[in-house]
């Protein structure tokens, strides 16, 4: 039997160490994923338009008929919160499609080969999940300004609210990319999405009070992270009184914990769906 | 003789079918290595095991001095690996496409820009870097992806049917390129191909898969000699896989295979 000898070949090259590769990679990818976003927006487009539906029409004929109790505060003030959560829930759920896409091409065959670790790659998608539903958020803020409702325009409230968008659309994307890993094709995706959406949006606060709720889904509502989401947009998003019912820094905590468990959760399953 | 890959007893199951069957082999430094064999011989199972996306049931390799289990992460580094289906990312511009390599690998940042650039020349592609990848032929988004897998300039280059539904004159372009990379980098090279007339033209050895083992190993020309007097690598194949037409093997060519190579057939072409 021949000896194995490691060929030293002249290109090796230094790396940074682990912690850096972990930022740098992950955003390898998500500004990849904006790139691709660049060369053909339509997809943001169509996507900014869902929630304007929901806040010109839906909005509008709810809050004439001051059909929901929402204390002090106006009805469309209360739902612009919820439907940013609900547009950049609804968008960042199917993300797992594009992934199970990248699958069926073999695109991502190459950058699990690649040497970047599987839990920066899921990183870096969850990052571009979560950056994407900016484009959403400005369109809603730009409706919400028009229509009157009373909006907080301080740079740290903007940024603030930026962030939540961002950290909260994260956690969904991720949680999508899980049931990818799991479901493994498109057809079985589209039914579970479409499954999926629906309590996680009714059982929150996004377009009614959790107060208003029987008691089987206010536990529910409790344990699901867009009410959190949505609080902190209320307070983030909203001049006057304080309308949110967990402080801002429990709703950042749960926000970010789940992101993180998702992600680990995620970096776990990617690789099994190149095998 | 060093060696780049040695395979020992690497053996992989899927429910009830073993796929790769105790494969024993080992791939010499520089050489061009042709794994053959009908649909569901194994071949794409143990390159994936080779290139750690899939753990092994059994058994261990080592590829570029690294072992798969414990090295992954190493291993992955030194290789590179352009697979049966498409690798470049259609939504972004062969530019971006290399960059994102050359990001991932950590290339040291002055030698990114001179190595895109080299690799879009010696890929012919310079005039159409900035256009996305989804607008390219077949044969330009193969060269395409055998220049992403260069880029760091690995030591083994794993290709699983480079040359699948390619035309003839794409396909002789391809070949050219593959034998100007060993000329150039001494990389080598593992492939798999249907394609007896490529592996006698490209590979310096062949081995045939068959079941999940290995059932010949030798040049294209000592296999065709085994096969008896006059043959060539065709008829080596034939008599080493017992293989006729319409008689493929029952894990192999299933629905989702063909579904599979058909529509990368479609995209390439």
């Amino acid at each position: 039997m021949t000896s194995l000898e490691r060929v030293e070949r002249p290109a090796v090259w230094a790396e940074p160490s682990a912690p850096v590769r972990f930022v740098l990679d992950a955003w390898t990818i998500a500004e990849g994923e904006l790139r691709k976003l660049r060369h053909d927006p339509t997809e943001l487009i169509t996507r900014a338009v869902q929630p304007l539906l929901w806040l010109l029409i839906f909005g509008q004929v709810l809050a004439a008929r001051n059909v929901i109790p929402t204390g002090n505060l106006g009805y469309m003030d209360f739902l612009a919160p919820g439907i940013l959560a609900q547009s950049a829930l609804f968008s960042a759920i199917f993300f797992g499609i594009a992934v199970i896409w990248e699958r069926d091409l073999g695109v991502l065959h190459k950058y699990l080969v690649s040497p970047a670790s599987r839990s920066s790659l899921v990183t870096g998608k969850a990052l571009a999940g979560g950056l994407r539903s900016l484009v959403q958020a400005a369109m809603v803020y730009v409706v919400a300004l028009a229509i009157g409702v009373h909006l907080r325009l301080d740079p740290p409230a903007l940024l603030g609210s930026a962030l939540v968008v961002v950290i909260g659309s994260a956690a969904f994307a991720t949680f999508s990319l899980v049931i990818a890993c799991i479901v493994r094709t498109r057809e079985r995706f589209m039914g579970i999405g479409q499954i999926l959406t629906m309590p996680l949006f009714f059982a929150s606060s996004a377009i009614y009070p959790i107060s208003i709720m029987p008691d089987w889904l206010k536990a529910l509502a409790q344990v699901n992270p867009l009410t959190y989401q949505v609080d902190a947009l209320r307070e983030l998003m909203l001049a006057g009184s304080n309308p949110s019912a967990s402080s801002l820094a429990i709703d950042f905590g749960v926000l970010s914990l789940t992101t993180v468990v998702l992600i680990a959760i995620a970096a776990r399953l990617y690789p099994r769906l190149a095998q | 003789m060093a060696v780049a890959i040695q395979i020992e007893h690497l053996t992989r199951r899927f429910d009830t079918v073993t796929a790769v069957n105790a494969l024993d082999l080992e791939v010499r430094t520089g050489e061009v290595f042709g794994l053959l064999g009908p649909n569901g011989a194994g071949k794409t199972t143990t390159i994936k095991m080779l290139i750690t996306l899939l753990p092994p049931s059994g058994g261990t390799a080592r590829v570029a001095g690294y072992d798969i289990l414990r090295e992954a992460r190493l291993v992955r580094r030194s290789i590179g690996y352009v697979p049966q289906l498409l690798s470049s990312d259609g939504a972004l511009t062969a530019r971006e496409n290399l960059m994102t390599s050359a990001r991932l690998y950590h290339l040291p940042m002055a030698e990114r820009q001179p190595r895109i650039d080299e690799a879009l020349t010696f890929t012919g592609l310079e005039g159409a870097a900035d256009r996305l990848v989804r607008t390219f032929s077949g044969g330009m988004i193969r060269r395409l992806e055998i220049a992403q897998a260069m880029l760091h300039r690995p030591e083994v280059l794993f290709l699983d049917e480079p040359t699948v539904g390619l035309d003839p004159i794409a396909r002789r372009a391809v070949w050219g390129h593959i034998r100007d990379l060993r000329a150039s980098e001494g990389t080598t090279i593992l492939l798999t191909t249907h394609y007896m007339d490529e592996a006698a033209e490209l590979c310096n050895r062949v081995g045939i898969m068959h079941l999940g083992k290995l059932v010949a190993l030798g040049t294209p020309a000592e296999l065709a000699a085994q096969a008896g007097p006059g043959k060539d690598l065709d008829d080596a194949f034939s008599y080493f896989t017992g293989a006729e037409l319409g008689e493929e093997s029952e894990q192999g060519g299933q629905y989702r295979d063909v579904a599979r190579t058909r529509r990368t057939a479609r995209r390439l072409g």
